[in-house]
């Protein structure tokens, strides 16, 4: 009964497209190809030459993301319903914890909601949202025994989540060791408090003070100062929700520089603009509130895609979370209590392709890989999501490129009554979607039910992330030099210095206790004025120097 | 007796160069021009085929940098010393206070040392080893009684100088408000210490270990995220010590966009390279220790001297702060505890000269202007030094443009054993110095007098660096949206807020809704809708209300593009 045959239709995948039909049987693709020979009395869907494309694969999600007591309105159902009706078909959600609690135990309420209450396949990030010693094993767990790999840090929310930057360095050592892809969410946290505090004693409670706490400049800076970090350890960081022009610029430069480093646009700032903040409506205005904000400037959406387009950035998700507009309501006389939040799981696919695809910026297969294989790939589901091909899942979609849909909160699955992209018009929609080989959605209705969709747990080390990673730690072993004794005078240092404070143990020096007396500098007859011994001996000649000058930044550097 | 005249010399200032006699009495420029008409019996300085060059300002010197109980080598003495002999008349040099005690003190302190030993006119930075909030008072004390106009962050040395990032901010919107200059030590200290242990404990403890823990991108990043801080509180910066390419380029960029940001190169960034760490001889390697370090790129300095020349970069200093190599060696098994500095301040003028002018890359007014121009006008000091014109400070110097030098640590006025230029040729020097109308340094020797040199108080508000921050304070006011009153449903915020942390004070207690809530009401019965039409869909912004702060605004405030 679960098996479908979906005839004549053009099969795109990131790197080709072609004509062929496909056979489903028990939630798997089994054959591809021309004339194939399947059971009699299958159901036939007519694709008539439309596009079947991987289903959809939306990276970022908050569907049960708890604020003040109250969690979205959007919750697995509503929001996984919204997404196949919108040609998404697996979702991966972010476990958030709260700070300095357990995170298993926080992932188990997130998997048990999900596994209740799912329509289409899913998966977990894990939000880290506090960093102690004790983490260490929850997270060894979860990627070991859970089927998580990645995990979200923060760089903003003073007053709970944010880790500093030596935090951020213990993280990333640490999950870098697991084989984690290690996610960022990237503002100056610091910078931003204190902006709040200057704009609301300015008398600015509206969300127009949202963005204007939170410029574009902040954002940027976290993530030059993400990157730099992960490039320190070389570990491969993703930065979640990129916002701003500049923010993307800067990942594209450090990937340019041989970082590995990954980009995620969402909806809401490839779709719309942050000129919303200034709506006198403020219920409108305060719909637009998330974090990062949106850009004010309106060519950032055009940027974006463009980024998008050329492999800059890699992947979108659509950071749904979604709030009602009474619970938004809560920050109505200070911005700062706004609850944090855009749709965007429903309009993802068509405004990546109506922004992008329609407009030439991209071709098709860009648009499977950026909405759904470069996920795949980086999360450890490749080749079982992000592709058409036999032994994958069945999750596919029928997309029709030229059908025009206008968003609206009157049509929308979300159970929100607003939506941030009213009235714009999408050229390309979904028209069939299958999920686990089964017909989900067809003329416009959807058929599911709560529960249906599976946890997808995920192996450590992507070989898409990883596998440069490991040639290159094999190659940035570090060694010193090989040097004999300093046997010259030793300055002697009082045991209790004077002007500083007491260095930290780890930096206590054994030559403390060896000094020997104090003695005239002035007359020490040692000196290093004229030749020096191994001025003529050139340094790479006979030691094999595993890091000389100069060649450290040869091995990041691709150029 | 104090009077002078200057002969058949070249006057190169920052904006032109000509051929005109000076004369100058009682340490003062008097009068510029041809056939002057002087007092008899006057000295008479022969010029001919020389220039003559308002003396160097030394932005960065670090003579009485305290650590561990030591102090440098070269101490006031023997430092102004050396800089008159390399040319430069005036030095900057910085106050680094304990961290926790009095600013004012520690002010003090160098002040009585400076004054009883310097042989040239002299300032003082003030560096901000701790913050905390009753150093306002004190900031204030030494600007508006002290003559101190620029103090320093670290963004290095986590647990001793290091501040935070809401510090910085802190800090920088007082500076602005007191139109004193901020200076930056830009280096991520908290990467720096991670990377020092992992290092430490995968057994380098040789001076490599110094630039392998301090890479580039750790300053490059620093000097962005000081950046974005400087701009958010609409503060300039600058950025002393800039040793890497990428973080010139970031200032660079930054200036592109419409920062008031300036950026110091130094004589080590300059004159010579990172690839001595590697040396085999640990107290050579151990001499180039500096923070931040030199650059292991080989090409840096080419680089640097021509974002000198462009004007990128705009003012240089030595950093000099030496340590003899028996100091250096506390440091011989770790070296995280080897003082950090190296020398430059009497080889500065030189290695510009011949770095930059004999390969073309700027010209002799450009030369100038890096040298002391620049910095006279960014710390409020001209046109009373950097500039040869009447009335200024008689601090000349005769340049010899065909004059060849070798620096080595034989011949240089330094107290240290070592010299980091040991055997650089140096195309360029000065033939004769003048530092308050006095001749200091002839036919190669010295005659300086221990603690001729003055303090010069310097006043706030810079012209060059804050007429723009004016008259953008004045622009960047930003307003608020006038809404109506949202009279929607409010969502029940429960008051035992379970899933998340409780918010600080300052945002958190404060909400009115709280108080005013409604019943728990099912918000999808809700009849209050946003879909379709909005009331403003159709008015554009723009019109009627004047807005001053409007999207996309805000940024042409402080972009120039």
């Amino acid at each position: 009964s679960d098996r479908l045959l979906i005839k004549g239709g053009r099969i795109i995948n990131d790197d080709q497209s072609f004509y062929a039909d496909i056979y489903l049987e028990d939630g798997l693709i089994k054959q591809i190809g021309e004339n194939l020979i399947v059971p009699g009395g299958v159901k036939t869907i007519e694709a008539n030459g439309r596009m079947v494309l991987p289903g959809g694969i939306d990276v970022n999600t908050y569907l049960q993301k708890p604020y003040h007591g109250t969690t979205t309105v959007d919750d697995f159902y509503q929001g996984t319903m919204a997404a196949l009706a919108g040609g998404t078909t697996m979702i991966i959600d972010h476990v958030v914890p709260e700070p300095g609690g357990s995170l298993l135990a926080a992932f188990e309420k997130w998997h048990e909601a999900a596994d209740k209450k799912s329509c289409c396949d899913y998966s977990l990030h894990v939000d880290i949202t506090q960093w102690h010693e004790g983490v260490k094993e929850e997270l060894e767990i979860l990627v070991q025994d859970k089927g998580i790999t990645s995990f979200q840090v923060y760089m903003a929310y003073t007053e709970g989540f944010h880790m500093t930057d030596s935090q951020l360095y213990e993280a990333f050592t640490f999950l870098k060791g697991l084989g984690a892809v290690v996610q960022v969410h990237a503002e100056n946290g610091d910078l931003i408090a204190q902006e709040q505090n200057k704009i609301l004693s300015m008398g600015i409670t509206g969300p127009e003070g949202h963005v204007l706490s939170r410029p574009e400049e902040l954002e940027s800076e976290a993530v030059f100062r993400a990157i730099t970090i992960g490039n320190r350890i070389n570990c491969p960081v993703y930065i979640t929700k990129v916002m701003s022009k500049s923010a993307a610029d800067i990942i594209a430069q450090a990937r340019k520089k041989g970082a590995v480093a990954f980009g995620e646009p969402v909806t809401a700032s490839l779709g719309t603009d942050g000129t919303h903040y200034w709506s006198k409506n403020w219920s409108k205005a305060a719909a637009f509130v998330t974090s990062p904000p949106l850009s004010p400037d309106p060519t950032t959406p055009d940027h974006l895609n463009s980024l998008l387009a050329c492999g800059d950035l890699q992947v979108t998700g659509s950071a749904h979370c979604a709030y009602s507009t009474a619970q938004k309501a809560i920050g109505k006389d200070n911005f700062t209590l706004i609850p944090e939040g855009t749709n965007g799981i429903e309009e993802r696919m068509s405004i990546v392709w109506d922004k992008a695809v329609a407009v030439g910026k991209m071709d098709e297969n860009q648009f499977v890989a950026v909405t759904s294989t470069n996920a795949a790939k980086i999360f450890n589901l490749y080749p079982r999501k992000g592709r058409i091909a036999v032994g994958s899942d069945a999750d596919i979609v029928i997309w029709d490129p030229d059908k025009i849909k206008t968003i609206s909160a009157k049509m929308q699955n979300s159970a929100l009554e607003y939506n941030i992209f009213e009235g714009i018009e999408c050229r390309g929609v979904p028209l069939v979607v299958v999920s686990q080989g089964k017909i989900v959605f067809e003329d416009g209705k959807l058929d599911v039910h709560q529960g249906m969709g599976r946890f997808i747990p995920r192996k450590p080390f992507p070989e898409y992330v990883y596998q440069r990673i490991k040639t290159r730690n094999k190659r940035m072993e570090m060694l010193g030099v090989s040097r004999g004794m300093y046997d010259g005078p030793v300055y002697d240092v009082p045991a209790t210095p004077k002007y500083v404070t007491p260095s930290p143990s780890a930096k206590s020096s054994p030559t403390k206790n060896q000094s020997p007396p104090v003695r005239n500098l002035h007359q020490s007859n040692f000196s290093l004025s004229g030749a020096q011994t191994d001025d003529n001996i050139p340094r790479r000649s006979g030691h094999r120097i595993v890091n000389p000058p100069g060649g450290r930044s040869n091995i990041t550097s691709l150029g | 007796s104090d009077r002078l005249i200057i002969k058949g010399g070249k006057i190169v200032n920052d904006d032109q160069s000509f051929y005109a006699d000076i004369y100058i009495e009682d340490g003062i420029i008097k009068q510029i021009g041809e056939n002057l008409i002087v007092p008899g019996g006057v000295k008479t300085i022969d010029a001919y085929g020389h220039l003559v060059i308002p003396g160097g300002i030394d932005v960065n010197t670090c003579l009485h940098m305290p650590y561990l109980g030591m102090t440098p080598a070269d101490g006031f003495y023997h430092g102004t010393k050396a800089a008159l002999a390399g040319g430069t008349t005036m030095i900057i040099d910085h106050v680094l206070p304990e961290p926790g005690t009095s600013l004012l003190v520690a002010y003090d302190q160098w002040r009585e040392l400076a004054d009883s030993k310097s042989c040239c006119d002299y300032s003082l930075h003030v560096d901000i080893t701790r913050w905390h909030e009753s150093l306002t008072e004190e900031l204030e004390a030494l600007i508006k009684d002290k003559g101190v106009n620029s103090f320093l962050v670290f963004m290095a040395y986590k647990d001793k100088y290091q501040c935070t990032d809401s510090q910085m901010y802190e800090i920088f919107g007082i500076i602005r408000d007191l139109g004193a200059i901020a200076q930056v030590h830009a280096e991520n200290g908290d990467i720096i210490e991670e990377e020092q242990k992992r290092l430490l404990e995968s057994g380098i403890t040789g001076p490599e270990g110094h630039v392998l823990s301090r890479p580039e991108e750790v300053e490059t990043e620093a000097v962005y995220r000081a950046i974005t801080i400087a701009k958010q509180a609409n503060c300039p910066l600058y950025v002393t010590k800039v040793m890497s390419k990428g973080a010139a380029d970031t200032i660079a960029h930054a200036k592109r966009k419409g920062m008031v940001v300036y950026g110091e190169a130094i004589s080590a960034s300059l004159g010579t390279d990172g690839s001595h760490y590697w040396s085999k001889n640990w107290a050579k390697a151990a001499a180039f220790v500096t923070s931040p370090p030199l650059s292991q790129d080989t090409m840096t300095p080419d680089y640097l001297n021509s974002m000198l020349s462009c004007g990128d970069l705009q003012v240089t200093g030595s950093a000099h702060c030496t340590f003899s190599t028996a100091q250096k060696a506390v440091g011989k098994d770790n070296f995280t505890l080897i003082p950090e500095g190296t020398n430059g301040i009497e080889e500065r003028m030189s290695i510009i000269w011949d770095r930059s002018v004999t390969t073309g890359k700027m010209d002799e007014n450009e030369f100038v202007a890096v040298t002391s121009t620049n910095a006279a006008k960014i710390f409020n000091l001209y046109p009373r030094k950097g500039r040869v014109a009447v009335g200024s400070d008689a601090d000349l110097v005769i340049w010899n443009p065909k004059e060849t030098k070798i620096i080595s640590a034989k011949t240089h006025h330094l107290a240290i054993e070592y010299n980091i230029f040991e055997g650089m040729e140096c195309l360029g020097a000065p033939v004769v110095v003048m530092s308050q109308g006095k001749i200091v340094l002839e036919d190669g020797k010295l005659h300086v007098t221990e603690g001729s040199g003055r303090f010069i108080p310097r006043k706030t508000f810079p012209d060059f660096v804050y007429k723009r921050i004016k008259a953008r304070n004045r622009m960047a006011d930003v307003h608020g949206v006038p809404r109506g009153l949202y009279d929607g449903p409010v969502h029940d915020v429960s008051m035992a807020t379970k899933a998340v942390a409780s918010t600080p004070s300052c945002r958190g207690s404060s909400c009115p809704g709280k108080a005013q809530m409604a019943p728990l009401r099912n918000l999808h019965q809700s009849g209050f809708t946003l879909s379709g039409n909005q009331m403003d869909d159709h008015i554009p912004r723009r019109t009627t209300q004047r807005i001053v702060a409007p999207p996309g605004g805000r940024s042409n405030i402080t972009s120039l593009s």
